[in-house]
């Protein structure tokens, strides 16, 4: 019996860079086999060039790329045609962006039926309607007419599923296909993409987390820089790694084993500089709260809709507070009423014990200073013409710096969050994601606050980054008392982050306590169903932990 | 179980006749203060820049008028009255669809632009046809690939560069005077429509197709044209039924500029190839300072803005779903 996907050798290069480099691996029937890398690993290059669609200017070479037994690499365009979207089915990330926002989605899923099949129309909307009922959409009727926008996003990647199983095929490529939902949605997809796969096709999925995938595979294949660097079933590479780049990748994760060590598996960040820290940093005094706050915004239709509803916190001097919630739950409205950036309907926020409507603009711009925010996406939040330098030097004359000492203390800066003067000179789209929001931690240093609210700060960052991330958040933490607000949807990073946690939905807090009762004894039900779809190492996993303080 | 039906969704909005008419509500009114705007404008300008209209009025005649008469023709075309009062006597007349009466021709403004008109919108319709056209073959066929790209590319930056009447007479020199396959001049059946109709359509055709181009690249790169791809539908099928759509947004965004083009363009075009219409009409009327002519011919064109504009908001809706729910 042959295998249902063969590739030896699979080289990939655009413009003489080569992406791709050597990939073998064998999939067969019945399998799931996983594909984990970081961003820039090759993973996705390599699913596209199975399907003969590499990418614009890509230059492909392969020793042997064997589909159900059939050479593929002599195929045109044409033959390549006959196979796509009737024996491949291929599911792309983020179903915003791949379904056509233009089309009602029952056209979409239509469209491989009109290409593949002799139903005549009828047949084919009939067809849709039942391959929908098949992915778990409710009233497959209505939504067939709706359009991408109109359907929540895990609705969206099911129909994305049901456009890609439409002909029955016999390998699907699912590329990502939950990185942009909820956790508890994607829980579901996943769920759904495994009953698809049945004794006759196989399934590859390719994903930068590994714990997602482990789920789902049988086998696992760990790819870096263009290469796969271990291949072998789930169970063994997860108890037995054998690559110290898998064993990195694992140690990043930060789930429960990891809470109170270092997770990442570099140096440490360079002995403290000289800092001082902010003269009112005792521990366990009230330096931001808030009591009832609520906060509604007219929808589309003129309807007020309640962002924040009845939200009250404390935040401790040197402590963390994480705020855990699915999109839509209330968290950023939180934070930016917390802020001062939006005006409470009702409630106040306190900073030091003073209410914000109770201070003059000029004792506001005073407290601002004290509160800073670090974003998710640092690339959106700098001037793309400001260097390093400009951006740290901007936020430090906010502070109040005089124009003679900030380089010095720009590069102080920058030393504390691990990037040296080098860094000075360069632009933002010249740095790479975890230096970016290095730099934005650094920024929100500049203003020496009592108080930085992180806005999913790792969430778009690969995981070993985003490891050392959360590590430099803990040190600075360790050597400047500064209290953070953790906002995130990754209940894994809040676990670890965190002392206290909220757990929103709906914009109201469900829960909130201790981190460690929260998560080990949860009272809410809507929190026990998030604690369950955290994606989970399995088997546990006790990697080399390092605790915190030392190195 | 999270209840699949509830999280985030909303029933569709289908775009309903209430939403459209509030857009459209809100867009006529603009309309009128565009309206308003144009007329007093062209107003303040002819009277600023302003020789004897008394003078030029009688002038046609080929006579050397005495002062008696030419204060009895200032008297019946009310220019002896204050400047304000004109205005206002110019609004008022506007407000009931009253153009004035040429100067030049003895006849209302309305029915000298009337009869001049349907020689007009055939050319311009016929010129934005082309232009869209080829614009979208252009692009369609083009885009992202080598070395096509840059040859068409080329082509439309010199078609865009080249001033109108130079694309004229080039035209004139080939299909008429060499060739002789093609009429010189004149309003008689299609064949004579032809050239006019490219001397206008290329320049327009030319940048609307680089600006369709660039947009269709970008779109190009989207994923879900790479999903569309990998359901097997062919490259240039996926184009013109994904990606096209999107890309004429920003078509629609520039009818405008197709608009304003078509506008002038006539006057060159018609003078050329010695046709009847609106730009031969609007030509004399500036030559002669047959101001109840240019003043109607503005408000006439900033009409046609609007009702444009107008036309282009429905059609916005009707590509991108997505506007109306917002």
């Amino acid at each position: 019996m042959t295998s249902l996907l063969e590739v030896a050798g699979l080289k990939v290069a655009f413009n003489g860079t080569t992406v791709v480099d050597g990939v073998s691996f064998t999939l067969e029937r019945g399998e799931c086999l996983a594909l984990v890398g970081e961003s820039g690993s090759g993973k996705s290059v390599t699913t596209r060039t199975l399907v003969g669609l590499p990418g614009y200017g890509a230059r492909v070479h392969t020793d042997r790329l064997r589909f159900d037994g059939t050479d593929v690499t002599g195929f045109t365009d044409r033959t390549w045609r006959r196979v796509r979207g009737a024996r491949i089915g291929f599911v792309l990330q983020d179903a915003m962006a791949s379904l056509d926002p233009l089309r009602p989605v029952g056209r979409e899923i239509a469209e491989p039926l009109a290409l593949h099949t002799t139903l005549n129309r009828a047949a084919r909307a009939a067809r849709v309607h039942e391959l929908l009922e098949s992915v778990g959409v409710p009233e497959p009727e209505v939504r067939a007419a709706q359009y991408p926008h109109q359907l929540s996003g895990g609705l969206r990647q099911r129909a994305l599923i049901a456009s890609a199983i439409a002909c029955e095929p016999e390998l699907l490529l699912a590329d990502e296909p939950t990185t942009a939902l909820d956790a508890t949605v994607a829980l579901q997809v996943l769920d759904l993409l495994g009953s698809l796969k049945g004794n006759r096709s196989g399934l590859l999925i390719v994903s930068h987390d590994l714990a997602v995938v482990a789920r789902l595979a049988d086998r696992v294949a760990v790819m870096k820089a263009g290469r796969i660097v271990e291949l072998g079933a789930t169970d063994a590479v997860l108890r037995d790694p054998q690559h110290p780049y898998t064993k990195a990748l694992l140690a990043a994760v930060p789930s429960a084993h990891a809470k109170g060590t270092w997770l990442s598996t570099v140096e440490r960040p360079a002995a403290a500089a000289p800092v001082s820290p902010p003269a009112a940093a005792q521990p366990g005094r009230p330096v931001l709260a808030a009591v009832g706050l609520r906060k509604s915004f007219p929808g589309p239709d003129g309807v007020a809709r309640v962002a924040v509803e009845d939200v009250s916190l404390t935040l401790r001097a040197g402590e963390t507070l994480g705020i855990v919630g699915e999109s839509g739950s209330g968290k950023s409205t939180t934070a930016r009423l917390l802020l001062g950036l939006e005006t409470p309907d009702a409630g106040e926020v306190h900073v030091d014990g003073t209410p914000w409507p109770a201070l003059t603009p000029e004792q506001r711009r005073a407290h601002r200073r004290r509160l800073q925010i670090v974003y998710q996406d640092p690339l959106g939040s700098f001037d793309p013409r400001f260097t390093v330098e400009r951006v740290i030097g901007e936020a430090l004359g906010a502070a109040g710096h005089p124009r003679g000492a900030r380089r010095e203390r720009t590069v102080e800066l920058l030393e504390m969050v691990a990037l040296d003067a080098g860094h000075l000179r360069r632009r933002p789209l010249e740095l790479s994601g975890g230096q970016r929001q290095r730099v934005a931690v650094a920024r929100a240093l500049a203003a020496e606050p009592e108080v930085i609210v992180c806005d999913e700060p790792v969430s778009a960052l690969d995981v070993s980054v985003q490891a050392q991330i959360l590590d430099l958040l803990a040190d600075l933490q360790a050597r400047l008392g500064v209290a953070y607000l953790f906002i995130s949807h990754d209940l894994g990073v809040v676990y670890h982050a965190s002392d206290r946690v909220l757990v929103m939905r709906d914009g109201r807090v469900l829960e909130s306590g201790d981190v460690r009762t929260v998560f080990t004894d949860p009272q809410h039900d809507y929190t026990r169903e998030l604690l369950a779809a955290i994606p989970r190492l399995t088997p546990q996993v006790a990697p080399p932990a390092t605790p915190l303080g030392v190195g | 179980m999270t209840a699949l039906g509830t999280t985030g969704t909303r029933l569709a909005v289908r775009p309903t006749a209430v939403a459209i008419a509030k857009r459209i509500g809100v867009r006529l009114i603009a309309g009128v203060g565009v309206l308003w705007g144009a007329a007093t404008l062209s107003f303040i300008a002819l009277h600023v820049t302003a020789g004897d209209a008394a003078l030029s009025t009688v002038a046609g005649q080929g006579a050397n008028p005495t002062k008696e008469v030419l204060d009895q023709v200032r008297r019946d075309l009310g220019l002896d009255q204050p400047l304000y009062h004109q205005y206002l006597d110019y609004l008022g007349r506007l407000l009931h669809g009253d153009l004035g009466r040429s100067y030049q021709q003895r006849i209302s403004v309305s029915q000298a632009i009337g009869e001049q008109l349907g020689q007009t919108v055939q050319l311009a319709v016929a010129a934005a046809v082309v232009a869209v056209l080829l614009a979208i073959a252009a692009a369609v066929l083009t885009a992202r690939r080598r070395p096509w790209r840059s040859i068409a590319s080329g082509v439309e930056l010199t078609l865009s560069a080249t001033p109108t009447f130079v694309i004229g007479i080039v035209l004139l020199i080939v299909f008429s005077f060499t060739l002789k396959v093609l009429p010189v001049s004149g309003n008689d059946g299609p064949r004579a429509l032809i050239l006019p109709t490219l001397t206008l359509a290329l320049p327009i055709g030319a940048v609307l197709a680089q600006v369709l181009r660039s947009e269709l690249e970008e779109v190009l790169e989207q994923p879900f044209i790479l999903t569309a791809r990998t359901r097997g539908m062919r490259d240039t099928v996926v184009r013109v039924r994904h990606a096209l759509r999107h890309a004429l947004v920003q078509i629609v965004t520039m009818s405008g500029f197709v608009v304003g083009g078509l506008l002038g363009g006539a006057v060159i075009t018609e003078t050329l190839f010695v046709r009847q219409g609106v730009g031969q009409l609007m030509l004399s009327a500036v030559t002669t300072k047959d101001i109840p002519m240019v003043l109607g011919l503005v408000v006439f064109a900033a009409f046609v803005y609007v009702l444009v504009n107008l036309l282009v908001d429905i059609a916005y809706t009707l590509i991108d779903p997505r506007l109306v729910t917002r």
